[in-house]
C-alpha cells in the first residue's frame, strides 16, 4: 500500500501512525469533553476505528529502516511487527471492555482515549532509539496505565491496584532513569548507536554495568519478570478485568520490544552482552519457575493469569538470551511467542469476562465448575486456550514454545531449555486443573448470556489457537524478516 | 493409486465424522443415536480404506510407501508414509476403533456426541503417529493424543477418574517434553526433521550425543510403553477409563512407545542403543517378573489385565533391543497381537461390567453356567494372553525369547519365568470369574453375550486364533523392513567399531604396547551379542571386519 504523494513528502512521514493516533485521541477527548456525557460505546467504536487506521498506516511503512529526530526514534520492520501486535491488542481490549464497562456503569469516553494514549506510548517504546525517547515513551504509557488500573474508583480493590501499580511503577521508572544517567555518564551519549560505538572498545567501566543493571531492572518491572513481579498478582486481580487483559497483552509486547531494542542496538558488544545475558537468564529462569509453581495454589482466575503471564515472560526471555546479539534466530522466536501469546491471553480474558452470574462478575476458578455441560462451546474454547498455554500440540502455544526453545538449543543452552520445558509441564498442571473443573465437576449455576463482542473475541482467538498451524509459516517468515532488520 | 493421497485420507477421514457430528442439533435420543451411527460408519469406512494400504502394500521393499509430502514450515514438511513396521499399526488402530464405538453403544449415555468426537479425533491422531515421516509431525500427533484421552478418562471414567486423568497426562507429558528437546537437537544438528532422511544418515551424531538423545527419547517411550518403574500411571488410567478408552490405551497408545523405539531409538542412535541395551533388558525383565507378581495381588479385573499389559510390553522392549531379526519381528508381532488380545480382554471385562457395574473379581464366579459363550470367548483371550501355542500371543513371546536367547541366556531365562507367572495369574483369574459355583444372587439372572457383543468379539477371536496358526500375512509385511532395520544396525555398529579402532591405533602406536589391549577389552562385551546376531542373519561381511580391525 502506497501513501498519497503529499504524505510521502511530509518530513515526519515515518511517524505518521503515531501522529495520527495522538491527534485522534485528543480529538476524541475533546469530543467527549464537549459531549452530552451519556454512557455509550460510540467513542469505543471510534477508537477501534482509529486504531485500525493506524494499523494500516503502520503496515504501509517501508521495509528500509528510517530514523527521525536525530536518530531518537527508529522505524524498521521489527518495530512494525511489534506495533501491529500492540495495536491489535489495544483494539481487541476496547472491544472486550464494552460489556464489562456497561454493567459496571463505567462506559465513559475516557476509557478508550486512555487506551489510545497508552498505545501511542507503546508504539514509541517499540521505536525508541535513544535513552530519552525510551524514558518518555515508557512514562507516557505508564501514566495512562496507572489511571486505567484505578478506573473503577468505587471499589477499593481497583484503587488499591492503581496505587500499588503507581508506587512500584514510579520506583521502577526511577531506577530506569538512574540507570540511563549512569550510562550517559560513562559513554557520553544517549543515543543507542552512540552507546554501541562507545562500547566497541574492549574495556568498559563497572559504572556502565551498573547503569545497565538499573535499566534492565526498570524494564523487568514492566514485563513482570521475577524478581520484579510483585505488583503483578495484586494489580491483575484488583484492576477491572478488561484493563487486566490489556496489561497482560499490549504493554507486555511493548516492553519486550523496548528490551530487545535496547539490548540489541545499544549493548551488542560482546563484553557487555555476556553480562546482560547472565542477568536476563536469571530473570528468565526465575520467572519460569515462579510462574509455574506459584500459580498452582491460586483460586482466583485473574491472579492465576498473573502468574501465568509471569511464566510466559520467562519463556519469551529464553528466546532473547538464545540468539542476541549475534543471531536473529532467538529474537524471531520471541516475536512469534509474543504474537501467539497475545492471541491466547486476550482469548482467555474474553472467557473470564464472560464469567458473569446474575449481573455480577465472578472470578473464582470454582465458578467454572461443570461449564462443559452448561455452556459447552465456551468451555471448549477456554479448554483449547488453556491447553495451548500449556504448550500442547498442535495448538498455537506449542509452536510458540517450539521456536524459543529451538533457539535455546541452537545456542547450546540445553539446561535453559530443559528448565523451560520442565516448568511448562508443571504449569500444565494448573491449566489442567481448570479444564478438569470445567469438564469433570458437577455444574455450577449457568453464567449469563455472553455478549456478541465477547463471542467474537473468543471465537477468533479460539480459531487462531486451533488452526494456526496451517498458515503458521507466514507468521514465522514475517517474524524472521522483521528480526533480521535489527542486525 | 499414487495420485490419490490414500494415507492422508485414512488419517483425516475420522475428522469428517467429527464435522458431521458437530452438525447434529439437539441432545435428544435421536441425536445420540445419530452420533453413534455416524461414529460407527466413519470408523468402519476408515477401516475399509485402510485395508487398501494392506492390499496395495509392496512387501518386497523396505522403503516408505504411500508417501506424501507437502511443504509446511520451511525444512519441516508434512511428510507421511508407511513401511513394514508401521503399516500394520495403522490397520490395528482402524480395526479396533469400530469395536470401541460398538462397545460404547449402550454404556455411554451422557455426552454421547462429545464422546464420539473425542474418539474420532483420537483416531486421527493415533493413525498420524504411525504414518508421520517428519519428527515434528510425529510429535504433534503423539502429544496431541493426550487431549482427547484426558477428556475421555476424566469425563466418562470411574470414581477416581480425575486423579487418573491427571496422572496419565502429566506422566506422559513429562516424558514427551524431553523427547521434544532431543528432536530440537536433531533438527539443529542435522538441519532436517525428515525421518526418511534421518534414517539414511549414518553417524549423524557422535557417540556421546547419541547417548543423550537416546535417553531423552527413552524417557518418552518408556513412559508410554510403559516400562517399569514409570508404569504406575497405567493401572490407574486403565481402571478408571471407560471400556473403550482402556481398549485404545492398551491396544494402540502403548504401542506408540514400542513403535518409537523401532522407528527412532534403534535406527537413529545405534551405538547408544547397543550400549544401553543391558539397561533395557534389565528393566524389561523386572517388568515381566515384578508386574506379573503384582498382577497376582489384584482384586480388580481391569487392574490385573493392566499389570499383565506392562509385563507383555516387557517382552516387546526385550525383543526390540536384542537387535536380532527374530527379536524385532517378535516384538512387532507381540505388539500387534497384544493390541488385539488385550483390547479383547478389556472388551470382555466391559461386557460383565456393563451388566454388574463392578470389576471386583470377588463379585463374580461361576459365570460358565449362565454365560457359556462368554466363558469360551474369555477362555480364548486368556489363553492368548498366557501365550498358548496356536494363539497369536505365543508367536510374539516365542520370537522375542528366541531373540533374547541369542543376546543373553540369562535374560531369556528370567523372561521365561514371566510366562509361567502369567499363566498362573491369568488362569487363576479365569477360575475365579468363570468357574466355581454360581453362588452370588446378583449373578443369577446374568445374560450371555447379545448379538452386538458377539459382533464385537467374533472378529477378535478369529484374528487371535487365525494369526496364531497362520501368521504369514503379518510376517510378510514386516519381514523386509525388520531385516533392513537389523542389517543397518549391524552395519552402523561395525562402522562405529572400525572408527574407534582406527582412531585408537595411530594414537597408541608410539606409546607402550600395553595400552593396545584396552579398546579391545572395552568393546568385547558389546561385540558378543553383535557377532551372534550376524550368524543367523547371513550378513557376514561387516561383523568379521569389526573383529579384525583392532588387532
Amino acid at each position: 500500500m502506497m501513501l498519497p504523494a503529499f504524505l510521502q513528502d511530509f518530513a515526519y512521514a515515518p511517524m505518521l501512525p503515531e501522529i495520527f493516533l495522538s491527534v485522534a485521541a485528543i480529538l476524541l477527548l475533546l469530543a467527549g469533553a464537549f459531549g452530552d456525557g451519556k454512557q455509550s460505546t460510540k467513542s469505543g467504536w471510534l477508537a477501534i476505528l482509529m486504531l485500525a487506521v493506524t494499523a494500516m498506516l503502520v503496515a504501509a511503512q517501508s521495509d528500509t529502516p528510517t530514523s527521525l529526530f536525530d536518530d531518537a526514534v527508529k522505524f524498521d520492520p521489527f518495530g512494525r511487527f511489534m506495533k501491529l501486535l500492540i495495536l491489535a491488542g489495544s483494539a481487541v481490549t476496547i472491544l472486550m471492555s464494552f460489556s464489562y464497562l456497561r454493567s459496571t456503569k463505567l462506559l465513559k469516553f475516557e476509557f478508550p482515549v486512555l487506551i489510545m494514549l497508552a498505545t501511542v506510548g507503546m508504539m514509541l517504546m517499540a521505536s525508541a532509539n535513544n535513552l530519552i525517547a525510551l524514558y518518555m515513551a515508557l512514562e507516557m504509557q505508564s501514566l495512562t496505565l496507572y489511571v486505567l488500573a484505578a478506573f473503577r474508583r468505587d471499589t477499593t480493590a481497583s484503587s488499591e491496584a492503581g496505587l500499588k501499580y503507581f508506587i512500584l511503577g514510579a520506583l521502577s521508572s526511577g531506577l530506569l532513569l538512574y540507570g540511563c544517567s549512569l550510562i550517559y555518564g560513562f559513554t557520553g551519549t544517549t543515543s543507542f548507536t552512540g552507546i554501541a560505538t562507545a562500547l566497541a572498545a574492549p574495556e568498559h567501566s563497572v559504572g556502565l554495568t551498573f547503569g545497565l543493571v538499573f535499566v534492565l531492572t526498570g524494564i523487568a518491572f514492566k514485563i513482570a519478570a521475577v524478581p520484579f513481579h510483585m505488583w503483578t498478582p495484586d494489580v491483575y486481580q484488583g484492576a477491572p478485568t478488561p484493563v487486566t487483559a490489556f496489561f497482560a497483552a499490549a504493554p507486555k509486547v511493548a516492553a519486550f520490544a523496548l528490551l530487545i531494542r535496547v539490548l540489541q542496538d545499544a549493548f551488542p558488544a560482546a563484553s557487555v552482552a555476556s553480562e546482560w545475558k547472565q542477568i536476563v537468564m536469571v530473570l528468565s529462569v526465575a520467572s519460569m519457575l515462579l510462574g509455574s509453581f506459584a500459580a498452582i495454589m491460586q483460586t482466583n482466575i485473574k491472579r492465576l493469569m498473573a502468574y501465568s503471564s509471569i511464566g510466559h515472560a520467562g519463556y519469551a526471555l529464553v528466546g532473547l538470551v538464545s540468539g542476541a546479539p549475534s543471531d536473529s534466530y532467538g529474537i524471531s522466536g520471541v516475536m512469534i511467542y509474543l504474537a501467539i501469546y497475545v492471541a491466547m491471553t486476550l482469548g482467555t480474558f474474553a472467557c473470564i469476562l464472560a464469567m458473569r452470574r446474575d449481573g455480577e462478575f465472578v472470578e473464582n476458578i470454582s465458578d467454572l465448575s461443570g461449564l462443559a455441560r452448561t455452556q459447552p462451546m465456551l468451555a471448549f474454547m477456554l479448554a483449547m486456550l488453556l491447553f495451548s498455554m500449556a504448550g500442547i500440540p498442535p495448538l498455537a502455544g506449542f509452536f510458540a514454545k517450539w521456536y524459543v526453545f529451538l533457539a535455546a538449543i541452537k545456542a547450546e543452552l540445553y539446561w535453559l531449555a530443559a528448565i523451560g520445558i520442565v516448568t511448562s509441564v508443571v504449569s500444565a498442571f494448573y491449566y489442567l486443573a481448570i479444564i478438569a473443573r470445567m469438564y469433570f465437576a458437577e455444574p455450577a449455576p449457568r453464567f449469563d448470556a455472553m455478549p456478541t463482542s465477547l463471542r467474537f473475541v473468543v471465537g477468533i482467538s479460539g480459531i487462531i489457537v486451533l488452526f494456526l498451524f496451517i498458515p503458521l509459516n507466514s507468521l514465522v517468515v514475517a517474524a524472521e524478516a522483521a528480526a533480521k532488520s535489527l542486525f | 493409486m499414487t495420485d490419490w493421497p490414500i494415507l492422508s485420507t485414512v488419517i483425516f477421514l475420522p475428522l469428517v465424522g467429527v464435522l458431521l457430528i458437530l452438525l447434529l442439533r439437539g441432545d435428544g435420543d435421536t441425536a445420540k443415536k445419530n452420533a453413534r451411527y455416524i461414529a460407527l460408519w466413519t470408523t468402519f469406512v476408515t477401516f475399509a480404506v485402510s485395508l487398501l494400504l494392506w492390499t496395495g502394500f509392496d512387501t518386497s521393499t523396505a522403503d516408505f510407501q504411500f508417501r506424501e509430502q507437502y511443504s509446511w514450515l520451511g525444512p519441516i514438511t508434512y511428510h507421511v508414509g508407511v513401511d513394514g513396521i508401521s503399516m500394520l499399526f495403522v490397520i490395528l488402530t482402524t480395526f479396533l476403533m469400530p469395536l470401541c464405538i460398538l462397545a460404547s453403544w449402550r454404556s455411554i449415555e451422557t455426552g454421547v456426541k462429545e464422546y464420539m468426537i473425542a474418539f474420532l479425533v483420537l483416531e486421527t491422531l493415533m493413525i498420524g503417529v504411525f504414518c508421520a515421516l517428519d519428527v515434528v509431525v510425529f510429535y504433534l500427533f503423539f502429544e496431541g493424543g493426550l487431549i482427547p484421552m484426558f477428556i475421555i478418562i476424566g469425563v466418562w471414567g470411574g470414581k477416581r477418574r480425575v486423579y487418573a486423568s491427571f496422572k496419565f497426562f502429566l506422566y506422559t507429558l513429562l516424558g514427551s517434553v524431553l523427547m521434544l528437546l532431543a528432536m530440537m537437537t536433531i533438527y539443529i544438528k542435522t538441519g532436517t526433521t525428515d525421518i526418511a532422511l534421518l534414517l539414511k544418515q549414518d553417524n549423524a551424531f557422535s557417540a556421546e550425543l547419541q547417548t543423550w538423545l537416546w535417553l531423552a527419547f527413552f524417557a518418552s517411550f518408556a513412559v508410554k510403553m510403559p516400562m517399569w518403574p514409570v508404569h504406575t500411571w497405567l493401572p490407574d488410567a486403565h481402571v478408571e477409563a471407560p471400556t473403550a478408552g482402556s481398549v485404545i490405551l492398551a491396544g494402540v497408545l502403548l504401542k506408540m512407545g514400542g513403535y518409537g523405539f523401532l522407528r527412532f531409538s534403534i535406527p537413529m542412535f545405534p551405538e547408544a542403543s547397543a550400549e544401553l541395551a543391558p539397561l533395557v533388558f534389565g528393566l524389561s525383565v523386572v517388568a515381566i517378573i515384578y508386574t506379573s507378581l503384582v498382577a497376582f495381588a489384584q482384586e480388580d479385573i481391569k487392574k490385573l489385565i493392566a499389570y499383565s499389559s506392562v509385563a507383555h510390553m516387557g517382552f516387546v522392549t526385550m525383543g526390540a533391543f536384542t537387535f536380532t531379526v527374530q527379536g524385532v519381528q517378535g516384538s512387532v508381532f507381540q505388539m500387534l497381537s497384544h493390541g488385539i488380545v488385550s483390547g479383547a480382554l478389556f472388551l470382555a471385562v466391559g461386557v460383565i461390567y456393563d451388566r454388574m457395574h463392578t470389576r471386583e473379581i470377588a463379585a463374580y464366579g461361576g459365570l460358565a453356567d449362565r454365560m457359556p459363550v462368554y466363558a469360551t470367548v474369555f477362555m480364548v483371550f486368556t489363553m492368548a494372553n498366557v501365550g498358548l501355542p496356536g494363539t497369536s500371543g505365543f508367536l510374539g513371546e516365542f520370537l522375542t525369547l528366541a531373540g533374547a536367547f541369542q543376546a543373553s541366556t540369562w535374560v531369556a531365562f528370567l523372561a521365561t519365568t514371566g510366562i509361567i507367572l502369567s499363566a498362573a495369574y491369568a488362569l487363576w483369574l479365569y477360575r475365579r470369574v468363570i468357574f466355581g459355583k454360581l453362588e452370588k444372587p446378583a449373578l443369577a439372572n446374568i445374560l450371555d453375550l447379545g448379538p452386538r457383543e458377539m459382533g464385537i468379539m467374533a472378529p477378535l477371536v478369529i484374528l487371535t486364533i487365525g494369526f496364531g496358526i497362520y501368521p504369514k500375512p503379518i510376517m510378510d509385511v514386516t519381514a523386509v523392513s525388520v531385516d533392513k532395520l537389523v542389517a543397518d544396525f549391524n552395519k552402523d555398529i561395525a562402522a562405529a567399531k572400525a572408527r574407534q579402532a582406527s582412531a585408537a591405533k595411530p594414537a597408541e602406536k608410539p606409546k607402550a604396547e600395553k595400552t593396545e589391549a584396552k579398546p579391545e577389552a572395552a568393546s568385547a562385551p558389546e561385540q558378543k551379542p553383535e557377532t551372534e546376531t550376524a550368524k543367523p542373519e547371513s550378513a557376514p561381511a561387516p561383523a568379521p571386519a569389526s573383529e579384525e580391525t583392532p588387532q
